[in-house]
Formats: structure tokens, sequence, C-alpha cells
């Protein structure tokens, strides 16, 4: 006898996946209340609900992006020069641990961890290895890196120095979203309020230095990753954009003139239709709340995001089913309007993945753009009654969670007391309930299991990386002046005490940068003046 | 006891497991993000743990798995579990379980499948004190 399946679609859950009813179809009834020139506006107009550019990908298609990293400088740099000879139009640096949290490679708690689940890069030398090959006045680079984006920024400098790039053609952005950190990433290295002024101390430093660098990637990314709902996301991405954008005028900037340089990153998560909606609600609402806040520079008004398809959504059992998942992932992104992709590799739930799982990925954006036909018309779904009310619906649920934000003190104080990680585990916890009672299948793991399967071959580590960069490491220390390092690192020191200093701290970290101080020492100095920060480790 | 060791800021996982796990009626400590070996082998000690539950998503796991059984097994406590789940290889959980340590669960686990085995360890362990 054959076995059947007896699962029908009456058994399972008709809400989306962040919990929000779906009726069986939407009629015009639906959106009665939407008033198409205020609330849509042409593709191009405010407030881009349909999208950023009057000729959206015509124009110009979105940058295919895929991160990347691993082991040492030298590796990374040969997967980047592999990526750019398939197609791929931009960078995006994957660091590994010890330098996502401020560490050299030879610390002690960087044992074990090095090269990791990315690339180590300890100095400028480090960064101009990576980077060997590359013209840096000829490509856009991303770096997903927040505690310590102003030094890996401060080492892209240096390094562009020695190729002899001029500072004003580096276009590329630091991530350097140290919120959301908090929220849900958990990769620190000192605590709000410190924080705080290097960032705005990067804002300041760019508009005169790398003006075409974008100096933030406030991201929503990591938020949904570590388990929040769509309307989470969204309201949690938007309330720390705010945030950055009043501290940046308490610190004395105009508006417009670092605003333009603001860009986002959300995930793309499984659920079509409904993050299709995410992207249409937040630049509606980015537009509208920039235009409250004095925005003039139209620039200063237009959400630019990046998007990257849902680590979450892919599993460790049948992992070929990974390409699917990520197939409709990067079509919704792309019906979405984003300016950028990643599209995540098939065996990702196993390891890093391979330059084979690489390649997919990325023909998976190309397949997209060039055959689907997705690419000629913009905004394709506007109009929609279903998209629309979703879009409605998610703008609600943002503005719901600003006056949460609010009555419980503002940004700082919500944070303080754990209020986004309490709302980001309690989703999580919910979804995961909703998969182990069968009410939401997920193929391969709650339904049609197979057993055993073969493991593709995945990418493994060679752990003598870790050794090869620590000498590395200690040839750059050996061959550095030594008075130098040490009159950056006082100087730097003296400007983070000093609140009211005329010194930049992101102007002497790229004096530190430029005579090889590494990471981690301008790092310590930083925990040394601010302090350590685990306040919310373990909530 | 559940932690994060090592440098590691993924913690959806270990939030999931550890309610899944209080909700099923074992009492929990979560000790959170960034925990070096041998600060969790002291919450261990402390605690007076039965088990313990590494998550670990950022690859270190051949050197943060055995630095913990290392510190457990030179405090006494080679009778306490020590388990996890993250993002593993097949080939490195073999290698890992062969060294001493329970099972290791990767993505897409249902977190009854973890209860369960726990349970299968403790009625084991019980069962073994009784004989004695």
């Amino acid at each position: 006898m054959v076995p059947l399946h007896p699962i029908s679609g009456n058994q399972t859950l008709r809400t989306t996946i962040s919990g929000a009813e779906n009726k069986p179809f939407y009629a015009p009834s639906d959106i009665a209340n939407l008033n198409v020139g205020h609330d849509l506006g042409a593709p191009g107009q405010f407030p881009y609900t349909r999208g950023i550019h009057e000729s959206m990908y015509r124009g110009k298609l979105w940058t295919m992006r895929q991160f990347a990293g691993f082991g040492t400088a030298e590796e990374t740099n040969q997967r980047f020069k592999y990526l750019l000879a398939q197609g791929q139009t931009g960078l995006s640096v994957a660091f590994d641990f010890p330098t996502l949290m401020g560490y050299d490679s030879d610390h002690p708690r960087s044992k074990g961890e090095v090269g990791r689940c990315g690339v180590a890069i300890s100095s400028t030398d480090d960064m101009e290895t990576l980077f060997a090959g590359i013209p840096l006045d000829h490509v856009s680079t991303s770096m997903t890196i927040n505690g310590p984006a102003a030094m890996l920024f401060a080492f892209y400098i240096a390094a562009a120095e020695r190729q002899g790039v001029a500072l004003e053609q580096l276009r590329g952005t630091i991530q350097n979203d140290i919120l959301k950190e908090y929220h849900a990433q958990n990769s620190w290295l000192v605590g709000p309020r410190p924080s705080m002024r290097i960032i705005t101390d990067i804002f300041k430093y760019a508009a005169q230095y790398t003006p075409q660098w974008n100096t933030i990637s406030i991201s929503g990314y990591h938020i949904r990753e570590a388990g929040s709902t769509a309307g989470q996301e969204l309201a949690f991405t938007l309330a720390d954009g705010l945030c950055y954008v009043d501290e940046g005028v308490k610190a004395g900037l105009q508006i417009d003139d670092f605003a333009p340089r603001l860009s986002f990153f959300f995930d793309v998560h499984i659920e079509f239709f409904e993050e299709i909606a995410k992207f249409r609600a937040a630049r509606r609402i980015w537009a509208r709340e920039m235009q409250k806040r004095g925005a003039k520079n139209p620039r200063s008004l237009l959400m630019r995001t990046h998007a990257q398809t849902a680590g979450v959504s892919l599993t460790a059992q049948q992992p070929e089913n990974n390409i699917v998942r990520t197939a409709i992932e990067a079509l919704a992104a792309v019906l979405g309007g984003a300016q950028s992709l990643h599209t995540n590799s098939f065996d990702e739930a196993l390891a890093l993945p391979t330059e084979k799982a690489v390649q997919i990925a990325l023909r998976t954006q190309q397949i997209v753009a060039f055959e689907s036909g997705v690419a000629a018309v913009a905004d394709p779904l506007g109009g929609s009654y279903y998209v629309e009310a979703l879009t409605d619906r998610l703008e609600r649920e943002c503005y719901d969670y600003f006056k949460r934000i609010e009555d419980a003190g503002g940004m700082f104080a919500a944070l303080d007391a754990g209020f986004f990680r309490r709302e980001i585990a309690r989703s999580s916890f919910t979804y995961q309930t909703e998969i182990m009672n069968k009410r939401r299948l997920v193929v391969g793991v709650n339904a049609y299991e197979t057993e055993g399967g073969v493991e593709p071959p995945i990418l493994y580590i060679n752990p003598k990386l870790e050794a090869q960069q620590t000498v590395r490491l200690a040839r750059t220390r050996a061959t550095r002046d030594a008075l130098k390092v040490q009159a950056s690192l006082t100087n730097l020191e003296a400007i983070c005490r000093d609140e009211n200093s005329p010194g930049n701290i992101m102007a002497a970290l790229v004096d530190c940068a430029r005579v090889n101080v590494t990471l981690g020492e301008m790092a310590d100095v930083c925990r040394k003046v601010y302090g350590e920060f685990n306040k919310l480790a373990a909530v | 006891m559940i932690a994060k060791p090592g440098l590691d800021g993924h913690d959806r996982g270990a939030k999931v497991v550890a309610r899944a796990l209080a909700e099923s009626g074992y009492e929990i400590v979560y000790i959170g993000l960034h925990q070096e070996p041998d600060a969790i082998v002291q919450a261990a000690l402390q605690e007076d743990a039965e088990a313990v539950g590494l998550s670990i998503l950022s690859g270190a796991h051949m050197t943060l798995f055995p630095a913990v059984l290392d510190g457990l097994r030179k405090n006494g406590m080679s009778d306490v579990l020590l388990f996890g789940g993250g993002i593993v290889p097949r080939r490195d959980i073999d290698e890992l379980k062969a060294l001493g340590t329970g099972e290791i669960f990767t993505p897409g686990t249902d977190t009854r499948k973890i209860v369960a085995y726990l349970d299968a360890f403790f009625e084991k362990k019980l069962s073994a004190l009784k004989q004695n």
C-alpha cells in the first residue's frame, strides 16, 4: 500500500506567519479608506509606497550583493573575486565573531572562533589583503559590523588610502546599527549612550570626508531572525531609525546633512504577500515621519533598502528545498522594491555556504531579474485589494508599537527595561509552538519528512587558519611604529573621555588605523573609558 | 542550565528551548550570552545543574564543547549531561559525541524531541540510582 499524507489546508492556520488573520478574499471595501493620491502616489513620488524611483528596475536593477566571509582575509578575497566573476555587482563582508565583538584574533576569547562565521580582520593590513586586487573606487562594499563599526570603517579608509583611492570616491555601507544589537543580535562593544556618541561622530565625519558612504544600515533583519513578527520588525526598525535621526539632530547636525546617507535592511521571510506589503508600508511611514521632522531634501525622505532572504526559514532537513524557499523570498523582495538583495544559500542551516551553493543563490536572483519579467514594471501589486489592505494593517501595527515605546518612556528606557527583547521572544515562542503543534507546517520538518538523507558537501574551515591569522597579526604588531601607535591611542582615549571634546572619535580612529593600531587595541580604549556592557545578556 | 558560550549572539534557539523545557516541568536556569567555558562550569557548580545545554551557531563548537566538557570533568561533574544545539555538521556531531557529549540538535528540531531526550536521560539515571 502507498502511504497517504492526509494533510489538508483545513487543519492548518489561515493566519500569516506573523499571526495576522487572513480573509478568504479581499474586495474594494477592504481598501475603502485608501486615498490613492495621498497614500500611494506614483512610483518615485511621495510617500514612496510604490517605490523610490519612477522607473524602478528599468532604470537600475537592484544590486546583487552576496554576504560573504570566512577564514582569513586571503580566503575571503578569493571568494569576493569569484563572486565578482559570477556577475555579482556589490561586495558584502561577513566578519567573524571576534571581529564583531571587538577582539583581536589572538585574544583568549577568540580561541576557536577565528574565521569561523566570517572573516577575521584585526588591522588595516588585514583589510588591505581582503581587498587586494579589487579597486575600492570601483566597487561598493557593505560591511556588517556594529559595535566596532567605526574601527572597521577606519581600516577600510586606511586601506583605500594605501590603494591611492580618494575618500570621496568610496561607496558602501557600514551597518553601524547598534540599537538592533541590543534588541536582537547581541554583538555590542559598550552601552547605548556612548554608542550613540560614536555613531553621531561617524555621521559628522562621513558628511565631511566620505559623502557617498552610507553611515548606517538600520536593520530589521536580525530582529526578524530572532523571532519577531513582520509588524514588530517594521516597527522596531523604524523606531530605531527615527531615534538615530533625533540623536543626530540633538548632536547639532542638520537633518538633511545626514539623512540622505541613512539606509535600511529588511528580512524577506516566506510569507509572500505580507513581506511585499512590509516594504511598501516601511517606505510610506519613513517618508511621512521624516517630513514631520522637517526634512526638506527629497533624498532624506527616501527609504533605500537592502533585503536578505530569511535564514530562519531554511531547514537542515532536506536542504535542497531551501533553494525553492529562497526563490520565493527573492521574488517578494523584488516585488517589494528593494535596492539590493542577498539570497541565502541552500546549505546555510548546515554550515557556511560552499561555492556551488552560493552560485545557485546568485543565479536565483539572476533568473528573477532576467527571466521572470517582474523587473519590467514598478510595484506591479499596487492596487491589489489584499496587498493594500496588508500594507495598511502593517502601518497601523507599526504606529501602535510607536505608541507603546513612547509610553515605556522612549527608546532608551524601553531598551533598558528589555521591552524589545521580551516582545521578540514572545513571538518567537508562539511561532515555535505552532510548528510543534502542527498548526503550521514546514515541509520536511513537521510534514513530508524523510528518514536519513545524505548531507550535501559542506564548507569546512581549516582550523590551521586561526594560527596563520595570529602569526599575521604578530607580524603587523612587530613592524609598526610603536611611538605613533601609542600617540594615536592616547589621542583616542582623550577624545572618548571628554564628552565636549571638539575632536571626533571617527577621525581619531582613522589616525589609529593608518599606523596599524589593531581592532582590539582601539576597542579596549572604548571598553576602558565607557565600561563593558552586559546588562541584557540573559534577557 | 542553558548557556550561550563564546562570542556568538544568536540566542533565539537557546531561549525557545529554555522555555519549552520550563513548560515541560524542568527547572531551567538560562545564564545568557557571551559566556566563557570556565564561567559556564562555575555556574553549573553553583546551580547544581544536572544537565547543561549549550547553543552555538558560530562554528566554534569544536573548541567550546570540549572546553566545557573538560571543565565539568575536572570539577567532579562527569555525571552532568552536556548536550546542545546549533549549526553543527553531522561529522562534527559524531566527533563530539565520541568525546562524551550528549545529543546535539540541529535547526528545525521539534522541541518535544529535546524534552523526550532529557526525559529518557533522567529516567535512565533514576533507575540506575534505584538499582544501586
